[in-house]
């Protein structure tokens, strides 16, 4: 089976791991505990457990940092720059995705010194579009796949879905897992779809849509992280914005876990998008303090750390105002798209 | 010396005579010493001698408590009620014997001698019936504020250190040791020192109710000489000042300090009264345990 | 991917004090008899400010005369009506006190971190909020008493002489006075001599909620006061937090006096952590357990038992998470790790960690900067000790962990019982049967199963052997306070 991933361990010269909890040995074993469901089962099912209050309490407390003057403009400015400013609705059109992306290059048409956000995230059909408008900018172009957002159809329909998107010049693709599958214990089949979506995507990033309002507990967050760690995921994705709860700081909070403890076995290191739900500056700061604090510093990026927002970008740009000036602002100063 | 208290059917017979003993460990060995004590009866008359206990027997018997404790405390609060309702078993057959021994420590009509045996029959009946409902009275859930299921629960305290009653020889004793091994304590008991041979008698019963060896350690001899050793004993959790005197419990609290011992004290011994909860609450402790609840 | 810009510097927190202001410090203090505030008068003390050793107050203690005006002030409050008010009114009262430290919580909060040394984090998110509910809670048992499982119509006890330590400050009044009020007793509580401000803000609040006059009266005073205190024969019950070695020379001096008296001492407690533990909880359950308040926790988990085939891993794991914490302005709303309450902790703490390095231990502790003034100590992190250090068997109250490992069930058993203390113990296995188990077999007063250092008024608390004696809260904790 195709590991799209090279596994090799990070350790100490003494062969101990450099960090990490996870205990069975990935570097000797990865094609063996992937071989079939049992073996994924023995694999997932012996990482340590997640007690549910206790990643509760540690988010919460976490979520008392406060985060003052120079911090706070620090932090605004990198969460613009990690947004995925996003359209995922079935009225989408090209006009509205040209505007997007036009906000997306420019977030404040007023201060040049605003960040362009990291990616503008639509359906497959309109990355054509996407990739027009925003020629010549740094920003990228991610598509969403594989039967965004329930996942449910065929291999090859998902992964005709991840083509076309590819071929219209997607640089980054989000696909969905099959909960469904996972949640029958069909791990191997969750992770072959993992496996064969990364080799669908050539040099597209692929960022893997765990869906965790529906997988409800942080035992299955924790685990379905892995899966898609282990089948080649670049990152690792809370929802798709379609189901409640989204992006909650528990498992934003196991999910960062899950990519620490993943590179402290591997040395590499792989990225956390969350979406959904996330909507005031207050909370993306609280998430940049729980990366900062849970992955690491290493994580504060936009390559390893995307917020799949829309509406957040005109908050961040609210509060950015607030802090140079001093004043509140009303909607009515940043741009609608 | 053997007693004289026990009666023969016939006039010619030279009846045997019992030697009173110390009960350590489930054994019944004489002072370690080698010391008795003659034990009178009310008139002044020779009743036996009994052992006189040393601080090196009082070591071995909380010793014997000790190892006795895991196994008490960690048999099933039903098993603990069986035994005692057994002890009951065991005295009510004895009732003849206790009531004479009883009459000939304390004197007394026997109709008085014979209401003492009942009502320490009925006390360890009274105590049996508490092993299994103690913790559901003095334990329970605490509505705590946050995602976490928390009890409390009684538990034994541990080796018990018992200056029995001076005066009630058998009902006192029973009163003062049963409701310390009912909750699973283990008991090193010093008997009423002028009247300790019906409690020997109630440990001959004892070592055949299906009471663990070393769950209940007696000792007859001197107080003075002894509850100074128990008072100051680091492996004794508890010490129950009932039998000695107000002026005389002073300098045994104090020892009790030296690893701070749970020191039960009460004023008054009324042997007649309610024996209520206070008994069983004084020798346990209160474990609280909390568990989140999540998914 | 396209490039994308990165942001220049790194997340530095900035400061993010609370303002000292808030605290609304006065000059001097005195003490609070028979509803009065005056001057003590014995030793005018200044109490510092631990973390840059500047004088905060100048405190007017209490000397032996006052402690006699305040056991005759609390025994005619007994005696003048407060023991026979209907509980349906001390209730109200202690509502009142429980409301009004809400509404100066913030004032509190401060004081205390200023006095103390904590984390403001922690005196605004635990010692505040948990004083003022462990009023609420007993506030509601004072008209419940005959419901209680103590009789029918259980009576208090008279005059109660309580003692508490500076680790909780308010709290500890709190844990003292409300169930102590609630039963109909009276109080004279002599605070900590290193920290006696928030016990007098406490009395103010007392005062302006009307109570009557001697009903609680506050002593701030040393060790002698405390002695005249516990000895006053005008004094029915005494409750003492504090040292296990001042708990037994109260034990002493008291003896078959007839006072009754509940302690609650020191501790050793184990952290024992399995090799299927939620390890990500188990290492914060770690931190919580010996780093909350600096370590000076009677019920700190200072022991951490590990089983021995994940202790590697474990110990990198907490050694990444302690390079985490943030040490240093106590006020500094991002600060973990406050400062040690007084030079003379200090000294012990440091005695300690220096007798674990001579004995063999393995001391690691993460880069931190401390700071110049004031009394500091690093989180420390003491590996290959064994049972015999002193580490492992003395209370250190402070931050310093020392790590230990066991193989099977039994042996974390065996070891976590091996101490002549008994407060606390944490558990931490994701095999249910196993926490039972080991529950029922550790001595210990509380025990913590995956999570640690949770307080609730609802839930008792108290030791096991040299731990102590008598319950802190819930319905066990009212047992202390009624005669019987």
């Amino acid at each position: 089976m195709p590991v799209s991933a090279t596994i090799s361990a990070g350790s100490d010269a003494a062969g101990n791991p450099a960090s990490g909890i996870v205990r069975p040995d990935l570097a000797a074993a990865t094609s063996e505990l992937t071989r079939d469901d049992a073996s994924l089962r023995r694999f997932l099912h012996g990482l340590p457990g997640v007690d549910e209050v206790g990643a509760e309490a540690r988010a919460a407390t976490l979520a008392t940092r406060s985060i003052k003057t120079t911090a706070k403009a620090w932090a605004i400015d990198t969460a613009i720059s990690m947004v995925d400013l996003t359209t995922l609705e079935g009225a989408d059109t090209p006009g509205k995705v040209r505007s997007l992306c036009a906000k997306a290059i420019r977030p404040d048409p007023g201060d040049p010194a605003v960040p362009s956000v990291a990616a503008v995230c639509v359906y497959p059909d309109l990355v054509g579009t996407a990739v027009q408008a925003l020629r010549g900018s740094r920003v990228a172009v991610a598509s969403v796949a594989t039967a965004f957002p329930s996942g449910r159809a065929s291999l090859p329909t998902k992964l005709a879905d991840v083509a076309e998107a590819v071929a219209a010049g997607a640089g980054e693709i989000d696909m969905v897992i099959d909960r469904g599958a996972y949640l029958a214990g069909r791990y191997g089949q969750v992770y072959e779809e993992i496996v064969a979506v990364k080799q669908a995507c050539g040099t597209a990033h692929l960022k893997v849509i765990l869906e965790t309002g529906e997988l409800v507990t942080l035992d299955n967050v924790r685990r379905a992280s892995w899966l898609a760690l282990l089948a080649g995921g670049d990152f690792i994705k809370t929802s798709t914005g379609k189901v409640n709860p989204a992006a909650r700081p528990p498992v934003a909070l196991v999910m960062l876990q899950a990519v620490r403890d993943f590179a402290a076995r591997t040395g590499q290191i792989r990225g956390v998008k969350l979406a959904g739900g996330i909507r005031s500056s207050k909370e993306a700061v609280r998430y940049l303090v729980m990366v900062n604090e849970v992955a690491g510093e290493a994580w504060l990026h936009p390559e390893t750390f995307r917020f799949g927002a829309s509406s957040l970008l005109n908050d961040l740009l609210l509060q950015r105002h607030k802090l140079r000036t001093g004043a509140y602002d009303g909607p009515d100063y940043v741009t609608l798209d | 010396m053997p007693t004289k208290s026990s009666k023969s059917a016939s006039a010619d017979r030279v009846a045997v005579r019992k030697t009173y003993k110390l009960y350590i460990g489930g054994a019944f060995p004489r002072s370690e010493s080698g010391r008795s004590y003659p034990v009178a009866g009310p008139s002044g008359e020779l009743l036996a001698h009994a052992a006189q206990a040393s601080r090196k027997d009082l070591r071995d018997a909380v010793v014997a408590a000790r190892a006795a404790f895991a196994g008490w405390s960690g048999a099933t609060a039903y098993n603990r009620g069986q035994i005692l309702y057994r002890i009951a078993e065991m005295m009510e057959g004895r009732h003849a014997q206790f009531s004479a021994e009883v009459q000939a420590a304390e004197g007394g009509s026997e109709a008085a001698a014979t209401a003492q045996v009942d009502a320490a029959i009925d006390r360890w009946v009274w105590y049996a019936g508490w092993t299994d409902k103690f913790a559901q009275v003095a334990g329970g859930s605490n509505p705590v504020a946050g995602p976490y299921f928390n009890f409390s629960l009684p538990e034994p305290a541990g080796v018990v250190g018992v200056i029995a009653p001076q005066q009630e020889s058998l009902l006192g004793f029973v009163s003062v040791v049963a409701p310390v091994i009912a909750t699973g304590n283990t008991v090193v008991v010093i008997a009423s020192q002028e009247r300790p041979l019906p409690a020997v008698s109630l440990a001959e019963a004892l070592a055949t109710s299906d009471l663990p060896g070393g769950v209940l350690n007696l000792l007859t001899g001197s107080v003075t000489e002894l509850a100074p050793w128990l008072a100051g004993h680091r492996d004794v959790n508890c010490l129950d000042l009932t039998g000695v005197p107000p002026a005389g419990r002073v300098p045994l609290a104090e020892a009790a300090a030296e690893n701070v011992k749970r020191v039960y004290s009460p004023p008054a011994f009324d042997a007649a009264a309610d024996p209520g909860l206070s008994r069983l609450t004084a020798f346990t402790e209160t474990k609280t345990v909390w568990h989140p609840m999540g998914v | 991917m396209t490039e994308i810009a990165k942001p220049e510097t790194g997340f530095v927190y900035a400061p993010a004090p609370e303002s000292a202001g808030i605290a609304r410090l006065k000059p001097s203090y005195g003490i609070f008899v028979g509803g009065e505030f005056r001057p003590g008068r014995g030793e005018a003390v200044k109490t510092v400010n631990p973390a840059n050793e500047e004088p905060l107050a100048e405190v007017a203690e209490a000397n032996a005369a006052d402690v006699e005006d305040a056991v005759a002030a609390a025994r005619a409050a007994y005696d003048g009506g407060w023991s026979t008010l209907p509980g349906s009114a001390r209730a109200k009262y202690l509502f009142r006190i429980a409301r009004a430290i809400q509404e100066r919580a913030r004032e509190l909060a401060v004081l205390e971190s200023l006095d103390n040394g904590k984390p403001i984090r922690e005196s605004r998110d635990v010692d505040v909020p948990t004083a003022a509910a462990h009023f609420f809670y007993y506030a509601g048992w004072a008209d419940k008493l005959g419901y209680a499982g103590f009789g029918p119509d259980p009576r208090p006890i008279g005059v109660a002489g309580q003692v508490i330590p500076w680790n909780f400050p308010l709290l500890m009044a709190a844990w003292k006075i409300a169930p102590a009020l609630a039963a109909g007793n009276t109080v004279v509580l002599k605070p900590a001599e290193t920290t006696p401000l928030t016990a007098l803000v406490l009395a103010e609040i007392i005062a302006e909620c009307d109570l009557p006059p001697g009903v609680v009266n506050i002593l701030p005073g040393g060790p002698a006061v405390g002695r005249a205190v516990v000895e006053h024969p005008g004094v029915d019950k005494i409750a003492f937090t504090g040292s296990t070695a001042v708990g037994k020379q109260i034990q002493r001096s008291v003896a078959a006096s007839g006072k009754r008296v509940s302690l609650e001492l020191g501790g050793k407690a184990a952290n024992i952590v399995f090799d299927d533990a939620p390890l990500d909880q188990a290492v914060e359950g770690i931190v919580n357990g010996i780093f909350f308040n600096q370590g000076h926790v009677c019920c700190a988990g200072s022991r951490l038992l590990v089983q021995e085939s994940i202790h590697d891993e474990l110990v990198e794991s907490l050694r990444d998470r302690l390079a985490t914490l943030r040490l240093g302005d106590p006020l500094d709303k991002n600060t973990d790790i406050g400062a040690i309450n007084s030079a003379a902790q200090l000294a012990r703490i440091r005695e300690l960690s220096d007798s674990g390095v001579a004995e063999g231990a393995d001391r690691w502790s993460p880069e931190c900067t401390l700071p110049e003034r004031g009394f500091w100590f690093p989180p420390t992190v003491f590996t290959g000790v064994s049972q015999a250090s002193r580490i492992a068997r003395e209370e250190i109250f402070g931050p310093v962990l020392s790590v230990l490992t066991f193989r099977t069930p039994q042996e974390a058993v065996d070891k976590a019982n091996n101490t002549p203390y008994g407060l606390s113990a944490g558990i931490w296995t994701e095999k249910g049967s196993r926490i039972l188990w080991m529950a029922n077999r550790l001595r210990a007063g509380v025990v913590w199963a995956n999570t640690f250092n949770r307080f609730d008024p609802a839930s008792p608390f108290g030791g096991y052997k040299e731990s102590g004696f008598g319950r802190e809260g819930g319905r066990h904790g009212l047992e202390a306070y009624l005669a019987h």
